[in-house]
């Protein structure tokens, strides 16, 4: 394993993750999470739902970048250090829009559009996107990040964590385990703060999903490879998975509304 | 995707793999192989409708192609309603049915009857692909698909839209009859216009571990979709459904229910409410205001 993978997935990275909760505050005030088993129920529905999709998507962006020709972008001396937002508009159909339309970064993004029906988690995965490809392109600073953040400045988290995985020299299928472990370690930790839970239990229920990780990342993996097995193909992201959590749905909806909230998502 | 050939009875044949049992046509019935030991053949059975536009500029409903168990009555100018001749799918079974509303034509399709999935050899399947044209419009709201205990099902739905088509797509499922665990089923919805995806989902219905898990069915019993070409103007959430307006352009109904009268209410509350919001008058019963299947 490529050590790069272990800063990526560590809470601590400065990108914004500790803020979303992925749907457990609002379960939280339902009720429908209320301690450790119940949790438990919740976090396992969430791996294997948006945690398998988000995998699978990662893995298909670090495939992605791994096939992409190296091609210099205008400015890449300064693109390290460049704040995104400075990067130019997107696509709107612009002077150099025409070009956009057709980079695989717009193609890969709207498919993880079309797979997150809630705008909410729209919303969520664009904010984690945007903060994660600023990290990461001072920390790895790389041609195909700039690349990205010149097509899609506010690319989907898993576009953003794909890609980023790749400029820090992990393979695609590290990449998936980094989005498996990211779709419920967020929303553990959440947990022991909304419930006050007991942290070490908490994290046993995270170490007995190892097995779930595990497996969760070589099927995405498989899948992002089947959709695009290899460079000179052209991918087929429309066969990648699409799995859906109509439970989360609502809960990302109830919590948008919501008037009192703890954390963004 | 080519047209199948079409029968002398105006049922088609599809192409299917070696092993493959092609019944069409009022002679496919539920036959049992073996000598009558009751041992039965899968099923594979491809039914198709096709709108056009008469000179008039109305909807002809211009071609009806039953193949049992999938077997399709015109019961209105542009209304159609499946009709189930035999029981199932039962596992084995490969249903497909094709729907093709040409531009500026309308088409309402419905059921009867909800359907039951019985268990049986294998999985079965039931493939759906809908082509609607420019300008053109599809209400499709069949009754709901229940899982018996002990099914292994497939649902496929493939629905490319030409710019302007104007659709609402219901898609209900039932855990089990009452009291009953669900069996296994795995559903697929694609839907793109003009090429883009507008929403892409699955979803595995029959998996203990998952189906009571909080974040994905909890409590429910039904879990149910509506598509819309509409777009609502916002994300709006009540008890159990949420209105969802997509990245690209139409809505996603999503409900989860406990029982399917309970569902069809929650849907129907998320249609309207998309519609009215949205510039879409399908959820109503299409342009020409008759009524429209419940």
């Amino acid at each position: 394993m490529n050590p790069a993978l272990l800063l990526i997935a560590d809470s601590r990275l400065p990108a914004g993750g500790h803020a979303h909760s992925g749907g457990v505050e609002r379960a939280v005030a339902s009720g429908a999470v209320h301690d450790v088993p119940s949790l438990s129920r919740f976090l396992r529905g969430r791996l294997h739902t948006a945690g398998a999709l988000a995998a699978a998507l990662t893995s298909a962006a670090a495939l992605q970048a791994s096939c992409t020709p190296i091609s210099p972008a205008p400015d890449t001396t300064e693109a390290g250090t460049r704040d995104v937002t400075e990067a130019p508009p997107a696509t709107e159909g612009g002077a150099e829009g025409g070009d956009d339309r057709e980079s695989p970064w717009v193609r890969l993004d709207d498919e993880v559009d079309a797979r997150t029906a809630a705008p909410a988690q729209r919303e969520a995965s664009r904010t984690q996107g945007r903060l994660l490809l600023r990290v990461a392109r001072r920390v790895w600073p790389s041609s195909v990040l700039d690349e990205l953040a010149r097509t899609v400045p506010d690319p989907h988290h898993p576009i953003a964590l794909g890609v980023a995985a790749h400029a820090a020299g992990a393979t695609p299928e590290e990449a998936a385990l980094a989005a498996a472990y990211h779709a419920i370690s967020g929303p553990a930790t959440a947990a022991v703060r909304l419930l006050g839970l007991d942290p070490v239990a908490v994290h046993a229920l995270l170490a007995a999903f190892t097995p779930d990780l595990t497996a969760v990342a070589a099927q995405a993996h498989f899948a992002a490879t089947s959709a695009y097995p290899a460079p000179h193909l052209a991918p087929r992201w429309e066969a990648l998975p699409a799995y859906s959590a109509p439970a989360l749905d609502l809960l990302a909806e109830q919590h948008a509304q919501a008037e009192i909230r703890l954390f963004v998502s | 995707m080519p047209s199948p050939p079409t029968g002398p009875t105006g049922s088609i044949a599809l192409p299917e793999p070696a092993g493959g049992d092609v019944r069409t046509g009022e002679r496919a019935g539920r036959g049992t192989a073996d000598g009558g030991l009751g041992r039965r053949r899968a099923m594979r059975a491809h039914a198709a409708v096709a709108t056009s536009l008469s000179v008039d500029g109305r909807t002809v409903v211009g071609r009806l192609a039953s193949a049992p168990p999938l077997t399709l009555r015109q019961t209105g100018p542009y209304t159609v309603h499946l009709v189930s001749t035999a029981a199932g799918p039962l596992g084995g079974d490969r249903l497909a049915l094709d729907v093709d509303v040409a531009p500026r034509t309308t088409l309402e399709l419905g059921s009867v009857a909800s359907t039951l999935v019985l268990p049986g050899e294998g999985e079965s399947e039931m493939l759906i692909t809908a082509r609607v044209g420019a300008g053109a419009t599809l209400r499709f709201t069949p009754e709901p698909t229940v899982l018996a205990a002990g099914c292994r099902h497939r649902l496929i739905v493939r629905l490319a839209l030409e710019p302007d088509a104007s659709v609402l797509w219901r898609e209900e499922i039932v855990f089990g009859r009452y009291g009953e665990e669900p069996g296994r089923c795995h559903a697929r919805f694609d839907a793109t216009c003009a090429g883009r995806p507008l929403i892409r989902q699955e979803f595995t219905v029959g998996d203990p571990a998952l189906d009571t898990s909080p974040a994905v069915f909890g409590a429910a019993r039904c879990v149910g979709t509506t598509f819309l070409t509409a777009t609502a103007k916002e994300a709006l959430v009540a008890d159990g459904v949420a209105v969802l307006p997509l990245a690209a352009s139409g809505t996603l109904v999503s409900a989860l229910a406990g029982d399917a009268v309970e569902l069809r209410s929650r849907l129907k509350w998320g249609e309207k409410a998309a519609s009215v919001d949205g510039d879409d008058c399908v959820a109503y019963g299409g342009r020409t205001g008759g009524p429209g299947i419940q």
